[in-house]
């Protein structure tokens, strides 16, 4: 039941609209445009038509308080082994770009137990104030009482814009939070501005598998919340001299009033850590079996990279569906990612594709993994990965 | 037990080509299928029932053709299935679609547990199963790779949830919403028997004025915060491939390996 309307004495049946649709679900009939079901009221087709023919119904304002009470650019950093994550120290990062535009402080939620040394840390990659939250029940993640007490902070601070690491965790705790705020999630972020006339962020993030990207914002609502992947911004330079305040808060629950228990932590038994690493030996079905990603582990060994996989790899039980990279497996974005094997199916392609360098080792040179590549070699993987091991020992060691 | 699996229906992907010429989507016959994530969360259900007795009742939001996914998911062994569908409901955002799927799941009596995908593969946003939780007041385990232990009558759940440096355990208390990722579970097979059951079921179908306590200003593209202003292909990437051509191995390894050094990502 879409809501896009058509007036049909505007519509001249040219067409523009049926092409910029995502999703096809534009068409002529005669001369005049028709919309079926698949359309998502995106509004792409808004904007393309040049009649003015295509419109959405208004949205009324729901605001509920004056959006100009909100102020400043926070960040809730991410700690795990008593470190803050490169995902955070990267968000700090853009998150002083966002509040240099704005003219805002940029604060940092950090909450944990024992993790004072993080505020300073935060301090140091660009944060003006950190409001620290240290206590026994707050060491390690736990979804309701870390939610408890971001939802307090916010409401009494009202921050205009609050960024999360799209983590697992980052994921679990914003959602939470915006649920409570009404505030506006967007998940995923590859792109973050202000706008410069309104002062809105604006957000651009992928979407249907990465096939298009969408610009997205929060007009009416605030927080403007978006989740950010990791290595999608530079992680800043530590600036030791920085000064910061750092405000120390209780917590918002206590032990009793939280009813879940991390009892355990099962580190993964090869580290297959596919989202930090700076290179991924990835194999698919041309391997041939489990004894075909032999190679591709000396080659990543060499390159101090991690191993990944395709779909067919995995579900042929070669190897486990933590390598797996791909639509239904990890996101992942290193410095260079080795595809051996690997046809390179759309689905695949939206885990990788935004990898800095795709390097591609295939015997079929129409393999759509080519499509996407930087660098290729047609030929069989089993000849040339051993080859390439051996040239970044040479080379690396020199 | 009482178990709720949410499931979306999306486009499938699976058919997407992009067209080579300009980069954009071939968009003909795009089959709708139900979310991948989500057939984990209706097999998980599914094995809940089988192991612990009760019921399994999918529920999705969306146009009256996703009746069609909901059939399948009965036709895999679910025993009822509600579809919310209104005009008011059309562009929900992750908070407007959370917030109407919890106020079905208000109306739909106790329950032990709700089960989600970990994410839809249309927006990839994975935040509805913690707003839904969210909005129900009740415990959320996002990425649950195994449930290792449940007791309905003791109202505990203990679970693995994969994250990026490994896998935690985390007990908690009943009711909860769990999203489930891949290796939860190998969905099973539609079965002649179930979907000859699943043709005699009838789909509660809900809209709007139907929902008890609800707020019409935050349904629909109206009651998301969120707004999307433009969509636009990828910059698409002409003519970067280098393909490295060499009379033997060893010359090619050695000029790719040149090459990527010259990248300076090493
Ligand atoms: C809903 C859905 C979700 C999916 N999610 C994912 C996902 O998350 N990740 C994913 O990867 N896939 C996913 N897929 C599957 C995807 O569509 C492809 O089927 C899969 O990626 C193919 O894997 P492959 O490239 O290893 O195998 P193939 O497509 O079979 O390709 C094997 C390649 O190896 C080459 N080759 C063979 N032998 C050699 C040799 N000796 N030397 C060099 N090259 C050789 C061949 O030329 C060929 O190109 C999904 C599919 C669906 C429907
Ligand atoms: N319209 C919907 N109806 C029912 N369940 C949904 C709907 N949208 C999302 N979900 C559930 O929420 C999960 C996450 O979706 P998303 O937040 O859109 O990525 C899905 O895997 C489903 O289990």
């Amino acid at each position: 039941m879409p809501l896009l309307e058509v007036d049909n004495d505007k519509c001249v049946g040219c067409g523009n609209c049926v092409d910029v649709c995502p999703f096809g679900a534009l068409s002529l009939d005669g001369d005049k445009v028709v919309v079926n079901d698949k359309c998502t009221d995106c509004g792409a087709c808004i904007d393309a038509c040049p009649t003015m023919a295509l419109s959405l119904p208004q949205r009324p304002a729901v605001k509920t308080e004056d959006t100009g009470q909100y102020s400043g650019v926070w960040v809730w950093i991410e700690i795990f082994n008593k470190q803050i994550t490169d995902n955070s120290a990267e968000i700090l990062g853009q998150g002083r770009v966002l509040a240099d535009a704005r003219r805002m402080a940029l604060t940092a939620c950090v909450l944990g137990h024992d993790v004072g040394h993080i505020a300073k840390d935060a301090i140091s990659f660009g944060a003006d104030r950190v409001l620290l939250a240290d206590d026994p029940s707050l060491d390690v993640y736990r979804n309701a009482p870390y939610a408890a007490i971001i939802i307090d902070l916010a409401r009494r601070h009202k921050p205009e814009i609050f960024l999360f690491g799209a983590s697992s965790r980052g994921r679990d705790l914003a959602g939470s939070v915006a649920t409570d705020l009404y505030a506006g999630l967007t998940a995923d972020c590859t792109g973050l501005d202000i706008d410069p006339e309104k002062g809105l962020l604006v957000q651009t993030r992928p979407a249907f598998g990465g096939n298009i990207m969408a610009m997205i914002i929060c007009p009416d609502h605030r927080p403007q919340m978006a989740t950010v992947r990791h290595r999608v911004f530079e992680k800043p330079l530590v600036d030791m001299e920085r000064r910061g305040e750092i405000i120390s808060i209780g917590p918002s629950m206590t032990e009793e009033q939280i009813s879940t228990r991390v009892t355990g932590f099962i580190q993964e038994t090869d580290k297959v850590n596919l989202a930090n690493a700076r290179v991924i030996v990835s194999g698919g079905r041309g391997v041939g079996g489990p004894e075909g990603f032999e190679p591709l582990k000396k080659l990543a060994d060499v390159l101090g990279g991690t191993i990944g996989a395709s779909r067919s790899a995995v579900d042929a039980g070669w190897i486990s569906y933590d390598h797996q990279v791909g639509q239904t497996g990890r996101t992942v974005r290193p410095d260079m990612y080795i595809a051996c094997g690997i046809s390179g199916a759309v689905q695949h392609q939206a885990g990788m594709k935004t990898s800095k360098v795709i390097v591609a080792i295939n015997k079929n040179p129409d393999a759509p993994i080519f499509d996407i590549a930087h660098f290729g070699i047609v030929g069989d993987l089993f000849k040339i990965v051993p080859a390439l091991t051996e040239q970044f020992k040479k080379r690396l060691s020199a | 037990m009482n178990i709720i699996v949410c499931i979306k229906q999306v486009p499938g992907i699976t058919d997407v080509q992009i067209d080579p010429e300009d980069n954009t989507l071939v968009r003909e016959n795009i089959p709708s299928i139900v979310n991948p994530f989500d057939m984990y969360a209706i097999e998980e259900g599914l094995r809940l029932k089988e192991a612990h007795g009760g019921r399994v009742t999918v529920i999705s939001m969306g146009p009256p053709q996703v009746a069609s996914a909901l059939k399948d998911a009965l036709g895999m062994g679910a025993d009822d299935a509600v579809l919310l569908t209104d005009r008011a409901f059309a562009g929900a955002d992750s908070w407007a679609t959370a917030y109407t799927l919890s106020l079905a799941v208000k109306m739909m009596g106790e329950f032990d547990i709700i089960i989600c995908g970990r994410q839809a593969i249309d927006g990839d946003t994975g935040q509805v199963g913690p707003g839904l939780a969210r909005q129900l007041g009740i415990n959320q385990l996002t990425y649950i790779s195994k449930i290792k232990e449940i007791d309905p009558s003791g109202k505990t759940i203990t679970v693995e949830r994969l994250l990026e440096e490994g896998r935690e355990i985390v007990e908690a208390g009943l009711p909860a919403l769990i999203t489930v990722v891949k290796d939860i579970n190998q969905p099973r097979l539609a079965t002649v028997a179930n979907i000859r059951k699943a043709s005699r079921i009838k789909i509660k179908v809900m809209s709007a004025a139907d929902l008890t306590g609800v707020d019409v200003n935050r349904l629909g593209i109206n009651g998301s915060p969120t707004k999307v202003i433009k969509i636009f292909s990828p910059p698409k990437r002409e003519g970067i491939l280098e393909l490295i051509k060499a009379d033997n191995i060893n010359e090619a390894a050695i000029q790719l390996v040149d090459r990527i050094m010259a990248e300076k990502i090493l």
